[in-house]
């Protein structure tokens, strides 16, 4: 069936859309797609150290401290779970699950909130000539090239540092790019709902009761199968998105600690993606359309 | 053969909430190739609301609006191809330079680096802000952050510019130079649609103006015509110390051939005058027995227009 629109004027320069505004002639978004992309790149190359510094500060300290200073102490490593493995192998997937999961908030949701109030910046960028969703999109998908930054920036952090050598070993690499594809996609996701759905006083206090929360309980310093002597916290944990990002960057970079089956993380992924995602894009059109 | 490239018909929309608002109540407008037309009314009288309509930002209770022949609210990324706005507030990107700010935008509606690049380059001279082009917007005033914002807007060279409100907060100086940027834009063929509530923007730079209200058109024409059917009158507000016993005076004022009307207002009374010659002594000596405080007088203008439409100043 045909929808396509009556064009009733005449002006040479009025060119027939070729398409509906979903699927069909989507070719012809992905140039405002590509710009609204190098826009971002542009800014995020002026910004380049700044990014670092952000991303980059979280995993150096920890490694700095838990894996440095603390093993040289002589006592011990107090955070040291199952002995037989080293922390910092522990830890070296949870870094990067964590640089990615901030990375995505700080890429969409402190941006979006601020272009949806004060700035009002939002404001030309959905006049763009693109689906609303489309525009969220493009914030999505900008933010986890971000996040795949920022989780990268970690592998040499964990390579100098600790003072006793990270156990990794990448036996599937598709494994890990789909991971670290999807993990930085529902980062994004979970950006884009922070951002499009709190209202901008209130993003303060989602990090402290959201994101930090989710952090500390998300198996980022310690693994989800260590957690069976406490059931509950282990059944609980699953709602958690940050714990099947967690696990899976541990099943592809340090396989040799205990973690979740492969499958069911890229389930679990890939759900969370969808669903936040889906929230958040709905949350972005209501937020823009009045 | 003149076509359309502003349809809009019988557009209504409905706030819903704790109070129901009607920001729109059957607005109809329809806007010539290349013409600039005004939306004069006071705040609140559905202008802003118009414009988000248009430009996709909204969505109306019921009525349709079509730009160059595409239905907003079916397709609207693709009318936004044809849409230029120059919002109420700046909304420049507060990361990119003057320069970025065109470039992105054109890349945004497709143009390659080259032609973005000429493009830009082109505005900048055009709007002179070549000298500026690596500033921030942090660091322009409001009339050259207006200017970027112009010129933005018509970057992709769209068949129709909104301008919300485009004078407002700027100073006389940047207001004349907005208004010269505008009045240029004909040349190109864009057809321009202004919000506004002053008055002499309104009478300066339209083509045809429709005077809305309560979100309903209530007059629509040039500027010129509206004047002489409507508004071709003197006012003459009188501030009276004592309303008591006006109706005798009322009377006799209005059995003038040269009064069109008289009225009672809750400072004392409003005389409207077809010619001033010879109204304005009677009009005093009348009022002095009632403690006159104070006369003001509107020569015919857009305003007078308002007055008589609607009973109310545009400012009140």
């Amino acid at each position: 069936m045909n929808s396509e629109p009556e064009i009733r004027g005449q002006g040479s320069e009025i060119s027939r859309p070729s398409g509906g505004e979903n699927g069909r002639g989507s070719r012809i978004f992905l140039k405002p797609f590509l710009g609204l992309f190098l826009r971002d790149l542009r800014v995020l190359g002026r910004e380049l150290a700044p990014f670092i510094l952000r991303v980059g500060m979280q995993p150096l300290l920890f490694l700095f401290v838990f894996t440095f200073i603390l093993p040289r102490m002589g006592s011990g490593n107090p955070m040291a779970v199952g002995g037989a493995v080293d922390f910092g192998t522990i830890l070296l997937p949870g870094l990067m699950a964590v640089a990615i999961m901030f990375s995505g908030i700080a890429a969409v949701a402190l941006p979006l909130s601020s272009e949806f109030g004060i700035t009002r910046e939002i404001d030309d960028r959905v006049m763009c000539p693109l689906p609303l969703w489309a525009v969220a999109l493009e914030k999505v998908c900008f933010s986890a090239l971000q996040s795949i930054m920022g989780a990268l920036l970690v592998i040499p952090m964990a390579y100098y540092i600790p003072a006793h050598p990270v156990v990794a070993h990448v036996h599937n690499w598709f494994l890990l790019a789909l991971v670290l594809v999807l993990a930085s996609l529902l980062a994004g996701s979970l950006g884009l709902v922070i951002g499009s759905r709190v209202a901008p006083k209130h993003i303060g206090l989602v990090f402290s009761i959201i994101v930090v929360p989710i952090t500390f309980l998300g198996c980022v310093y310690y693994p989800w199968a260590q957690l069976d002597k406490i059931r509950w916290l282990q059944f609980a944990v699953l709602f958690n998105p940050i714990v099947y990002m967690s696990e899976g960057l541990r099943a592809s970079v340090t396989p040799g600690v205990a973690h979740m089956p492969w499958w069911a993380i890229l389930v679990a992924l890939v759900f969370f993606t969808a669903a936040l995602g889906r929230w958040g894009l709905k949350g972005f059109v209501g937020r823009v359309l009045s | 053969m003149t076509c359309l490239i502003v349809e809009i018909e019988n557009l209504t929309k409905i706030y819903e909430s704790k109070l129901r608002v009607v920001a729109l109540d059957g607005i109809d407008l329809e806007l010539k190739q290349g013409e600039i037309f005004g939306l004069l009314g006071p705040n609140g009288a559905g202008k802003t609301t118009t414009i988000s309509i248009a430009t996709t930002r909204s969505l109306p209770t019921s009525g349709r609006v079509h730009i160059a022949g595409i239905d907003v609210v079916e397709h609207p990324a693709h009318a936004r191809r044809h849409i230029g706005v120059v919002p109420q507030f700046n909304t420049l990107d507060r990361s990119l330079t003057v320069y970025e700010n065109l470039y992105f935008h054109c890349r945004y509606f497709g143009f390659g680096h080259g032609q973005a690049k000429a493009r830009s380059l082109e505005l900048l001279d055009q709007f002179m802000l070549t000298e500026r082009k690596k500033m921030y917007p942090g660091q322009l005033s409001g009339g050259l952050a207006q200017r970027v914002q112009i010129a933005r807007a018509i970057a992709h060279r769209p068949t129709v510019l909104f301008l919300d409100e485009p004078s407002a907060g700027l100073d006389p100086q940047s207001r004349m130079a907005m208004w010269a940027a505008v009045t240029e834009l004909r040349k190109e063929g864009i057809t321009v649609l202004l919000t506004t509530h002053y008055m002499e923007e309104a009478d300066q730079l339209s083509d045809r103006l429709a005077i809305i209200d309560y979100g309903r058109v209530l007059a629509l024409g040039p500027p010129q015509m509206l004047k002489n059917s409507f508004g071709a009158r003197t006012i003459f507000d009188l501030k009276l110390k004592i309303h008591e016993g006006l109706e005798p005076v009322v009377a006799g004022l209005k059995a003038r051939p040269d009064v069109a009307s008289v009225e009672i207002t809750p400072d004392g009374l409003r005389v409207i005058a077809r010619n001033t010659d010879g109204v304005l002594p009677d009009i005093v000596v009348a009022a002095v027995r009632f403690g006159l405080r104070d006369l003001t007088i509107t020569e015919p203008s857009l305003e007078t227009v308002f007055i008589q439409l609607t009973g109310r100043d545009l400012r009140e």
